[in-house]
C-alpha cells in the first residue's frame, strides 16, 4: 500500500484499519456477550474470541509497520508514523497479557460478565486513537473512550465495596481531569485556530506563539489533565485507592497500558505540536517528574501491602517516563518507547504474581505472605525476582536498559541534576523491591500448609514465563527493540519540520 | 451593543453556575444550571451559531436537565425540612436580580433586532448560512473534515451504554 492519501474515503479507510478492525471486532463480540452469557464456558468463549481479535489487530498494525505505510499530502487526523506503531504494539500486548491473566481470574472471583472483554478491546481501541491521533479531538475521544471503559471495568466486580469506591473515584476524578484537558484543547484552538497537532506546530512557530499566554494556559490545562491520567505528583492521589480496590488483571491494564496511552498522546502532543513552546513546558515537566520520582518512591517504601506497593512504584515509574519527555529530544521520545514496552512487560509480570498469590481481590496479600515462596514455588518466585529486579533496574534486565536510555535523553539535553534524582530514585526503589525478593528466598514458609492456595496454572502461568523471558531478552539485547523505538521516537520530533514531505520513505 | 450582551450573559453565565455549586437544594442547583447553559446559548447566537443555540437549550437545557431533576426528584435527595433556597433578603434579592437579568436579556434583543427584522445580522456567515441553511454549514464540517472523530463518537457512546448495562445488571 505504500501511500496513503487521507483525504479520500479509502485511504482514510486503510489508515483506521487497526482501529476499525479492532472496533468491529469489538461489536462483535458484544452481540455474542449478548446471546451467550449464562456460564463459565461462555466467558471463556467471549476471552477467546477478544484474544484472537487483539492478536489479528496486532499482526494488521506489525504489517502495516513493516510495510511503512505513510500518509501524502497534508497531515490530517490521523498519523502514519512509527511512533504511532509502537505505541499500538505496547497496548496491544498490555491488551493480550490482561486477556491471558484474567482467564483463571474470572473464574476465581466469579465475575460472570462477558461484558469485560468488550470493554477491554474498546479501551485498547481508544488508546491506539490516542497514540495515532494527530488531531487533539481525537486524541481527547480516544482518551474518552478509554476511560470509560477502564471506568467501568475498575468497578466490574461488584460485590466488592472496595471495587465500587475504586470506580467511583476514579470516575469522577477522571471526569474532573478530561474538562480540564477539553478546556486546554479550547485555549489551544483560541490561539492557534486549529485542533490539528501539525498545523498548531506551524502557528506556533510562524506567528512566534511561544510565549503567548492563551497558549501557555491551553498547554498547562492539557498538563493537568495528562497528569492525572498518568498519575503524576500532584495529580497521583487517586492512584493507589483505585489500583488497590479494582480487580487485578484490570489493575494492571491500568499501571501498563493506560499510563502507556496518556504517556503516548501527552509525548505526541509535547514533542509534535508544543516544541515551538518547549522552554515554557519543559519547566513544568521537569518539575512533575522530579516530585513524581520522589514522592512515589519514599510513599512506596512504607508500604506493607503488595498491591499498594506496586500502586506506589508505577507512580515511581511514571516520574522516569516523565523525565525522558522532559529531555524534549528525539531520543527521549524514543527511550519512552523502550521504557514503556519493558514497563508494561515487568508491571503485567508483577501483578500477575499478585493475582496468583492472592485471592479475593489481593487487598490483603502483604509482602511477607511471600515468604519462603522459593521454597514451594521456586519457578514463580524466580519470576517474581525478576520482575522485582526489573523494576528496580538491575542490569541485565530490560528495567536496566530502558533507564540508561533514559538517562541518555536527559543528559543529551544536558539536565544533570534531573540525572541526579532518576538514580537517588532508584536507589531508594530497592528498599521496597529488595525486601520482597529476600523474604521470597532468604526466609523458610512461616508455616506448612503456605502457598498452598497459590494457583500457579494455566494462562497465567504462561503471563508470567512470557513477560519473565521477554523482560531478561530486552535486558541482554535490547538493540533490536531500540532500533524501533529510536525509529518511532525520530518520526515524532522530524515530522513537525516537514509536514508535507514525508513521502521520504518511497525508497523502502 | 454586542459587548453589553457578551458581558452580561458572561456574569449571568457565572453567577448560575456559582449558584449551582454553592445552592443546598439539589433542584435549585440544577435549575441554576439550566440559567447557565441559557446564558451559554445566548453567547452562540452572539457568535452567530444559532443552530448551536437551539441545540444547546433543546438538548441539554431541555432534555438532559429534565432527566437530572427527575433524579434528583426521584432520589429525593434534599431534606424535606432544608426549604427553599431563596429565603430571607439575600435570596430575595438574587431571585429578582435573576429575573431583571432574563427581562434585561429580552429587553436587549428586541432593541437590537426592532419590528419585523428578526432575521440573521449582516456578516460572511449569515450569506452562508441563507444560502446553505445553518444544519448544512454544521453538517458538512461534522461529516466531511471530522468524519473520524464523529465516529469515535459513536463508538464512544457504544462503551458507556455496554458499561451502563454492566453496571446496572440485576446479578452478575
Amino acid at each position: 500500500m505504500g501511500h496513503l492519501d487521507l483525504s479520500t474515503a479509502s485511504g482514510m479507510t486503510l489508515a483506521l484499519l487497526p482501529e476499525v478492525m479492532l472496533s468491529a471486532w469489538a461489536f462483535a463480540l458484544t452481540l455474542y456477550a449478548g446471546v451467550r452469557h449464562r456460564d463459565a464456558v461462555d466467558q471463556r468463549r467471549a476471552g477467546l474470541i477478544a484474544l484472537a481479535g487483539l492478536v489479528a489487530t496486532l499482526i494488521v498494525v506489525i504489517w502495516m509497520w513493516a510495510a511503512d505505510v505513510r500518509s501524502v499530502g497534508l497531515p490530517f487526523m490521523m498519523a502514519l508514523d512509527a511512533f504511532r506503531w509502537a505505541t499500538s504494539v505496547v497496548f496491544l500486548l498490555g491488551a493480550i497479557l490482561t486477556v491471558l491473566l484474567s482467564f483463571s481470574y474470572v473464574d476465581r472471583e466469579r465475575l460472570w460478565a462477558p461484558e469485560y472483554y468488550v470493554l477491554l478491546l474498546l479501551a485498547t481501541v481508544g488508546m491506539m486513537f490516542m497514540g495515532s491521533g494527530l488531531d487533539l479531538i481525537v486524541i481527547f475521544l480516544g482518551l474518552e473512550l478509554m476511560s470509560v471503559a477502564v471506568y467501568v471495568l475498575a468497578g466490574i466486580n461488584r460485590r466488592s465495596p472496595f471495587a465500587a469506591e475504586a470506580a467511583l473515584k476514579y470516575f469522577l476524578l477522571g471526569a474532573f481531569a478530561s474538562g480540564f484537558f477539553l478546556y486546554g484543547i479550547a485555549l489551544i484552538y483560541g490561539a492557534t485556530g486549529t485542533t490539528n497537532l501539525t498545523l498548531i506546530d506551524y502557528q506556533l512557530r510562524s506567528l512566534g506563539l511561544g510565549t503567548n499566554l492563551m497558549l501557555l494556559i491551553g498547554a498547562a490545562m492539557l498538563l493537568v489533565g495528562f497528569g492525572f491520567k498518568i498519575a503524576a505528583v500532584p495529580f497521583h492521589m487517586w492512584a493507589p485507592d483505585v489500583y488497590d480496590g479494582a480487580p487485578t488483571p484490570v489493575t494492571a491494564f491500568m499501571a501498563a497500558a493506560v499510563k502507556a496511552a496518556g504517556f503516548a498522546a501527552l509525548v505526541r502532543v509535547l514533542l509534535h505540536a508544543l516544541s515551538g513552546a518547549l522552554p515554557a513546558w519543559q519547566n513544568i515537566v521537569w518539575w512533575l517528574a522530579v516530585l513524581t520520582i520522589l514522592v512515589g518512591n519514599l510513599i512506596a517504601i512504607a508500604q506493607r501491602q503488595m498491591k499498594r506497593m506496586l500502586a506506589y512504584s508505577s507512580i515511581a515509574h511514571a516520574g522516569y517516563l516523565l523525565a525522558a519527555v522532559a529531555s524534549g529530544n528525539a531520543l527521549g521520545a524514543g527511550a519512552f518507547l523502550f521504557y514503556a514496552l519493558a514497563y508494561t512487560l515487568m508491571t503485567i509480570g508483577a501483578f500477575a504474581v499478585v493475582a496468583m498469590a492472592g485471592h479475593n481481590g489481593e487487598r490483603d496479600l502483604l509482602i511477607d505472605d511471600l515468604t519462603g515462596l522459593a521454597r514451594r514455588r521456586p519457578w514463580l518466585a524466580i519470576g517474581t525476582a525478576i520482575f522485582m529486579l526489573s523494576l528496580l533496574g538491575f542490569p541485565g534486565t530490560a528495567g536496566f536498559m530502558g533507564k540508561w536510555f533514559i538517562l541518555q535523553s536527559i543528559l543529551q539535553a544536558r539536565e544533570h541534576a534531573l540525572a541526579v534524582v532518576l538514580v537517588a530514585g532508584s536507589v531508594l526503589s530497592a528498599g521496597y523491591y529488595l525486601p520482597v525478593v529476600m523474604v521470597m528466598f532468604m526466609k523458610p514458609p512461616v508455616s506448612e500448609t503456605a502457598h498452598e492456595q497459590v494457583a500457579a496454572r494455566g494462562a497465567g502461568r504462561l503471563v508470567v514465563a512470557v513477560t519473565a523471558i521477554c523482560v531478561l531478552l530486552f535486558g541482554v539485547w535490547p538493540n533490536p527493540a531500540l532500533d524501533l523505538a529510536r525509529s518511532g521516537g525520530h518520526d515524532l520530533a522530524s515530522s513537525p519540520q516537514a509536514p508535507v514531505s514525508s513521502t521520504s520513505g518511497a525508497e523502502r | 451593543m454586542t459587548q453589553f450582551v457578551f458581558w452580561t450573559l458572561s456574569g449571568v453565565a457565572i453567577l448560575g453556575a456559582l449558584l449551582c455549586i454553592t445552592g443546598r437544594n439539589p433542584v435549585m442547583s440544577a435549575l441554576s444550571l439550566v440559567l447557565t447553559l441559557f446564558a451559554l446559548a445566548g453567547i452562540y447566537v452572539l457568535f452567530d451559531a444559532h443552530f448551536i443555540a437551539v441545540m444547546q437549550i433543546i438538548v441539554y437545557a431541555g432534555a438532559i436537565m429534565v432527566l437530572f431533576l427527575f433524579v434528583i426528584m426521584l432520589l429525593n435527595v434534599g431534606r424535606p425540612d432544608a426549604g427553599s433556597d431563596v429565603k430571607g433578603k439575600v435570596g430575595k434579592f438574587w431571585a429578582g436580580f435573576l429575573g431583571a437579568a432574563l427581562i434585561a436579556e429580552m429587553a436587549a434583543m428586541w432593541r437590537l433586532l426592532p419590528g419585523e427584522s428578526f432575521r440573521l445580522p449582516a456578516g460572511t456567515l449569515a450569506g452562508l448560512t441563507a444560502q446553505r441553511g445553518a444544519v448544512g454549514l454544521i453538517a458538512e464540517p461534522l461529516f466531511r473534515a471530522y468524519l473520524v472523530p464523529f465516529e469515535i463518537t459513536s463508538v464512544l457512546l457504544l462503551a458507556a451504554v455496554v458499561g451502563a448495562v454492566v453496571l446496572a445488571k440485576r446479578k452478575l
